[in-house]
């Protein structure tokens, strides 16, 4: 028997493997196709003046949450996975975590009807409907969420829904400390 | 014929024309348009990943062409505009990707890949070639023994 005849199917064994590997990574959240690296994690995190969602004479800066870590979460009424993460934001919020949040590319009706609906877990909440605030942050979907510690550097970005898991393996330990 | 070439083109020409955006920029210089054009080429659209933001009309990049409209009318030059964007979106963001560690299999991996193929095609032609020349070696020897083979066996039927 010629041993060459078995490298094609050494090959193809090889291939069936790392695909199946990649496809439960992807299955367990550990990995996304669709990811983009950022240079952002460890710098300070940029500015933004937003007006309110719900009174557009006044703003949501992200200079008046200094001093202690905070999470900003970009969302939108027309994303799904948003409504998902929807309840463990409620929940985040009864445990005392302030999360400012920015309605991206939404309209105020809609926005607006998704927090009277479900509830609202932003202690505010900018209204972003061009991308401002969000290509500054490097957002590029929604939800994303950061966090910035208390001297004003982004420490986290997870650009996925939250969930007690994430919450746990990347957010929990930076409350923790301060506390 | 004719009539479906005509019915072709305006079907092109009206789906280009939807394509289209309709953006309307004032610019300060040509100067500032020709780099407006050449940045929005050489930036990647983050949701649909395989065109350059002037290319899309996905709702990022159209924001991200404003983005870089009113930085270069603020007075960003094009290497700060392409500073900006790397800070917030990594090298992805480019088409064009700086040669450096990161992105060194992206440059050089294609011509390590044909400069493989190149020298196994060699050997295999070259193995070829000496599997020929034995394979001639080999007939004249059957030949031999054959010739050889044939007397010996008229004997034995004696």
């Amino acid at each position: 028997m010629n041993r060459k005849a078995l490298i094609p199917l050494l090959i193809f064994l090889a291939l069936a493997g790392l695909f199946f590997y990649v496809l439960m990574q992807m299955g367990e959240g550990k990995y996304n196709p669709r990811d983009i690296p950022t240079e952002f994690i460890g710098r300070p995190a940029p500015e933004f003046v937003l007006p309110d969602l719900f009174d557009p004479a006044r703003t949501v800066r992200s200079s008046d949450y200094k001093g202690r870590p905070w999470l900003l979460n970009v969302w939108g009424s027309w994303c799904p996975e948003c409504w998902r993460e929807h309840p463990y934001l409620m929940k985040l919020k009864a445990r005392g975590i302030p999360i400012v949040g920015i309605d991206w590319r939404d309209t105020r009706e809609d926005g607006q009807a998704m927090l009277r609906q479900n509830g609202n877990p932003f202690v505010a909440v900018g209204f972003d409907p061009d991308s401002e605030a969000v290509i500054d942050w490097g957002v590029y979907g929604a939800p994303e969420t950061f966090l910035i510690d208390a001297d004003g550097i982004i420490r986290v970005k997870h650009k996925a829904a939250l969930d007690e898991r994430v919450w746990q393996e990347k957010f929990a330990r930076w409350f923790e400390e301060k506390r | 014929m004719k009539a479906i070439l005509s019915a072709l083109l305006l079907w092109l020409a009206a789906t280009t024309a939807l394509a289209t955006n309709i953006e309307v920029y004032d610019f300060d210089s040509p100067q500032q348009e020709r780099t407006y054009k050449e940045l929005t080429s050489e930036l990647r659209c983050l949701v649909c990943q395989n065109q350059d933001i002037a290319d899309s009309n996905a709702e990022l990049a159209q924001d991200m062409r404003h983005k870089v409209f009113r930085m270069l009318k603020e007075g960003k030059t094009k290497q700060e505009i392409i500073d900006f964007m790397v800070q917030r979106y990594g090298d992805f963001v480019r088409y064009k990707p700086p040669f450096k560690g990161k992105t060194l299999v992206l440059w050089i991996g294609p011509f390590v890949i044909f400069v493989l193929a190149v020298a196994l095609m060699l050997r295999a032609i070259a193995r070829a070639r000496q599997r020929d020349e034995r394979a001639e070696i080999d007939a004249q020897r059957l030949a031999q023994a054959a010739s050889l083979l044939e007397p010996t066996s008229d004997k034995s039927k004696d």
